[in-house]
């Protein structure tokens, strides 16, 4: 008797929609077997991990809250990852918009004016475009690998945040700690309800994902998206270029990235300090995946994961174990899901083991 | 044909009746052939004729369906190439398998014995290299080595196993001349030493130059057996395509009119180190008429396919006008703009995209030359989703474009039928000039009869139409004048009553004139 994964005629709808839905129950079920090896109860724990926060209006703020930079940053990773892509760098191209849509506010702090609030977000995604603009560059003249150069230029920008914010940009009257001086008011990210802090970063990123579903579904730019990213050779008869297409993509998300770190620093932190994200840049590689390189379904995943930031931290308080826990879950989830992506193309097969003889007769 | 025997009197190699059927589709039928010790034997045949079928089953890659090999008066059965090693028989392939970055020692190591250490590798490997005037640096990388100290590494890894016979695949289809003089050296060498050499080929001078014997191969089947130094081209050519002359039915009385598509004095350089460069290719074709260039595969036709297409542009404007105009710098949708179609040879990933649907394959070939139609909205570039259906359901129709469902994903439609749509996709357009690769290549015949009737009815219509083909068959079914490429050049254009198939081997084998196929009578 042996297994054998044996290949669809056609790619299977049915599994296409079931397998996040299988890798979410798959995640829950070995989470629910690592709280109990932890010594907790298992449905206790899961339950303060994922039911709690969602049962609380405050938490459900700190969801959209979390759920904002994940989403607004999937959406423009999904673009690349689509055209063949591989921006691994989206944490870095966030630091850099963060900072980079921080020099108003920082450098001139008695500037108020409405003006400034737009300018900061312009100057962020100019700065995230650009910084993924290397990798772009690169692989362009130099045909490097951008996974590797995206992946590398992450850890000059936290090093770099990390330098402005102990070195030149730290606030003289700030006793000593690492951070820069508090945004002015009309540098803050304004909310968007009275209940709670829920700000506009996640009204940014529902529109980013509809105004990009829009156009992978019914523009001739998302066309050229997806033929570029599956065959490089028909892009070509068709008169596509994929050197613009990598421009195109990293350009994108960059901006949708660094944009996500200035809305970030402006309306959630509303100062500059070293340590600005919990890896949203990474997570949100995880969310473009699980919502199937579709905006849409990036909406949903992107809550999804966010409730396992917002999990992490109530599990912390309630049931004392690690925040790391999220962490843990979200490798689980990622694994689940890419393995459970090999049901959409190939079907499961128990093979018995032939006799030899059986020609006999 | 009496055999030059060895010393023991029995060929080294001996194959009786060897059939290959891959389905119902017979590769090699019955096919006799004896190799004697320290012979240079020549494999002769078309593209599909056979031979690299023949020689997989030699090396254990293929498993005959019928037939026997006899090794030194043994039958034997060989199940693998490892096992074709053990016999004493090595074979150095057309494309290498080589890592590029290893170096040249632990590539031969790969396919060692693992106990075998990389010192004593690498001074086996320098000293065989030196000695059969290979010279070959066992350190160096192998993404530093041109083509030709790629194929050495792989005669010297052949070499280590002290084989009796040595099989080489095209081997000078990617050497210089120069290298190639070297090749015959080492070869000469080894035959001194008593190996034999089975050596395939389709250039005739070379076979002529170097080969004992000569073994054609045609459809599958031994066309003749003889020593090449007493042949001429011309014969050796008639065994390889066949004597028949081409019986063609055309529209003689069709008047030709203005030049639709011009090459003058085209050169293109190889962008990687297995293509072909193209030298002074001249073409004309004028509306009414069918162009056919002919050629065994990998003389330069998928180059010639993507300068004409503007795929890859060339740097001189003026090498390639459509309808008048220069193109030669204009990319491929600004020539389709000009009224000119393409089909590619690779149907999957090239042609169309497989995991797309047909309409979404349509708009590939036609997002900017129906742009007016298929897309809406100005820069912002919406997609008529409903134009585009409408069309791709009429060249379905029109081309009889068998398919389930309404809009199927590209990959799930037979060979045939993607390329009765990927034709009727530009035809429905009514090209002004269509260039077309290998329209019917694995094919099935009812679907390339409708293709190459289409392109004979587009050309009446008053179109240009430049087809590049493998197939002589399909040549002298469609073509008004033909002209044959070899090594990146292109011959000057025949009509193609006046042509015999004969000829056109000639020039296939790289021999453009007729007195020089004469001359070599006398050798």
């Amino acid at each position: 008797m042996r297994i054998e994964l044996q290949k669809r005629a056609q790619v299977s709808t049915l599994f296409s929609m079931l397998s996040p839905l299988l890798a979410l129950v798959l995640t829950l079920f070995f989470g629910g077997i690592m709280f109990w090896m932890l010594g907790k109860d298992p449905l206790d724990a899961l339950y303060s991990f994922f039911v709690e926060p969602l049962l609380e209006v405050w938490s459900l703020h700190e969801l959209a809250i979390k759920a904002a930079p994940l989403i607004l940053i999937a959406v423009g990773l999904s673009v690349c990852f689509r055209s063949n892509n591989w921006n691994i760098g989206a944490e870095g191209q966030f630091t850099i918009g963060a900072i980079t849509g921080s020099i108003l506010p920082v450098l001139y702090p008695e500037w108020h004016s409405p003006m400034i609030l737009p300018l900061m977000l312009i100057m962020g995604m100019i700065g995230g475009g650009l910084y993924a603009g290397i990798p772009a560059l690169l692989k362009t003249r130099f045909n490097t690998n951008e996974i590797l150069t995206s992946l590398m230029l992450v850890y000059i920008a936290q090093l770099y945040l990390d330098w402005l914010t102990r070195g030149p940009w730290r606030d003289p009257q700030g006793y000593n700690f690492p951070q820069t001086k508090a945004f002015v008011p009309e540098a803050v990210l304004p909310e968007i309800l009275d209940s709670g802090r829920a700000h506009l970063a996640i009204v940014f990123a529902l529109v980013a994902a509809v105004v990009i579903w829009f156009m992978m579904r019914f523009m001739m730019k998302g066309f050229q998206v997806s033929v570029l990213g599956q065959s490089e050779r028909a892009g070509r008869f068709a008169g596509f270029s994929a050197r613009r297409m990598v421009w195109f993509s990293m350009l994108l998300s960059g901006a949708f990235a660094g944009l996500a770190g200035i809305s970030e620093v402006s309306g959630s932190i509303g100062h500059l300090q070293p340590a600005i994200s919990p890896g949203y840049g990474f997570t949100a590689i995880i969310v473009a995946f699980l919502g199937r390189l579709n905006p849409l379904g990036i909406i949903a995943s992107g809550f999804v994961l966010a409730l396992t930031y917002l999990g992490g931290e109530a599990a912390q308080l309630s049931i004392g174990i690690s925040d790391k826990v999220s962490r843990v879950f979200q490798g689980l989830l990622l694994f689940f899901v890419l393995s459970c992506d090999t049901l959409i193309h190939y079907r499961i097969r128990l093979v018995r083991n032939q006799t030899a003889g059986g020609a006999h007769a | 044909m009496t055999l030059s025997e060895g010393s023991a009197g029995i060929p080294l190699l001996s194959v009786r009746k060897l059939t290959k059927h891959f389905g119902s589709f017979a590769a090699c039928a019955g096919i006799d052939l004896d190799i004697g010790p320290g012979e240079i034997h020549a494999l002769l045949g078309e593209n599909g004729a056979g031979k690299s079928t023949l020689v997989k089953m030699l090396f254990g890659i293929l498993d005959p369906t019928e037939g026997e090999i006899v090794w030194n008066g043994q039958p034997v059965t060989i199940r693998s190439p490892s096992e074709a090693r053990r016999l004493g028989i090595g074979m150095v392939f057309q494309h290498f398998s080589l890592f590029e970055a290893l170096t040249v020692a632990e590539n031969i190591a790969l396919s060692l014995d693992p106990k075998i250490s990389l010192a004593k590798i690498s001074d086996e490997a320098a000293r065989l290299s030196k000695s059969y005037g290979l010279p070959l640096d066992p350190k160096a990388h192998v993404a530093d080595l041109s083509v030709g100290e790629r194929q050495r590494i792989e005669i010297v890894r052949a070499l280590l196993q002290n084989p009796k016979l040595i099989i080489l695949d095209e081997p000078t289809s990617v050497l210089t001349p120069q290298e190639a003089d070297k090749l015959f050296d080492t070869l000469f060498q080894l035959k001194a030493e008593g190996r034999s050499v089975l050596y395939i080929s389709h250039r005739l001078e070379e076979v002529q130059r170097i080969c004992d014997r000569a073994t054609v191969l045609r459809h599958g089947k031994v066309t003749g057996t003889c020593d090449p130094k007493l042949e001429t081209p011309a014969s050796l050519a008639r065994m390889m395509v066949g004597s028949d002359v081409a019986g063609v039915d055309r529209d003689d009385d069709a008047t030709l009119g203005d030049i639709q598509i011009e090459v003058s004095d085209l050169a293109v350089g190889a962008r990687t180190p297995f293509a072909v460069s193209l030298k002074d290719v001249n073409l004309k074709v004028r509306a009414g008429e069918v162009l056919a260039v002919a050629g065994v595969a990998g003389n330069g036709q998928g180059e010639l396919f993507d300068a004409l297409s503007g795929e890859y542009p060339v740097s001189n404007n003026e090498a390639i006008r459509i309808r008048g105009k220069g193109v030669g710098r204009v990319g491929i949708n600004g020539r389709r703009l000009l009224g000119a179609g393409f089909v590619p040879e690779e149907r999957h990933g090239h042609a169309a995209v497989s995991g797309m649907p047909l309409s979404d394959n349509l708009l590939l070939a036609r997002s900017q030359s129906d742009r007016r139609s298929f897309l809406a909205a100005g820069s912002l570039a919406v997609i008529r989703h409903a134009a585009v259906n409408t069309a791709t359901q009429r060249i379905c129709r029109n081309m009889d474009v068998r398919k389930s469902g309404e809009d199927p994903v590209a990959g799930s439609l037979s060979g045939g039928n993607l390329q009765k749509f990927i034709v009727g996709r530009e035809l429905d357009r009514q090209p002004s000039v269509l260039v077309v690769n290998q329209p019917t290549w694995g094919v099935d015949a009812g679907a390339a009869s409708r293709i190459r009737q289409a392109l004979v009815d587009l050309a009446r219509a008053g179109s240009a139409v430049v087809v590049i083909s493998q197939d002589l068959d399909e040549i002298f079914e469609v073509a008004t004048n033909i002209a044959v490429i070899s090594e990146g050049r292109l011959s000057a254009s025949y009509p193609a009553g006046q042509l015999s198939r004969e000829r056109i081997g000639l020039l296939m084998g790289g021999i453009h004139d007729s007195t020089q196929a004469e001359a070599s009578h006398a050798n």
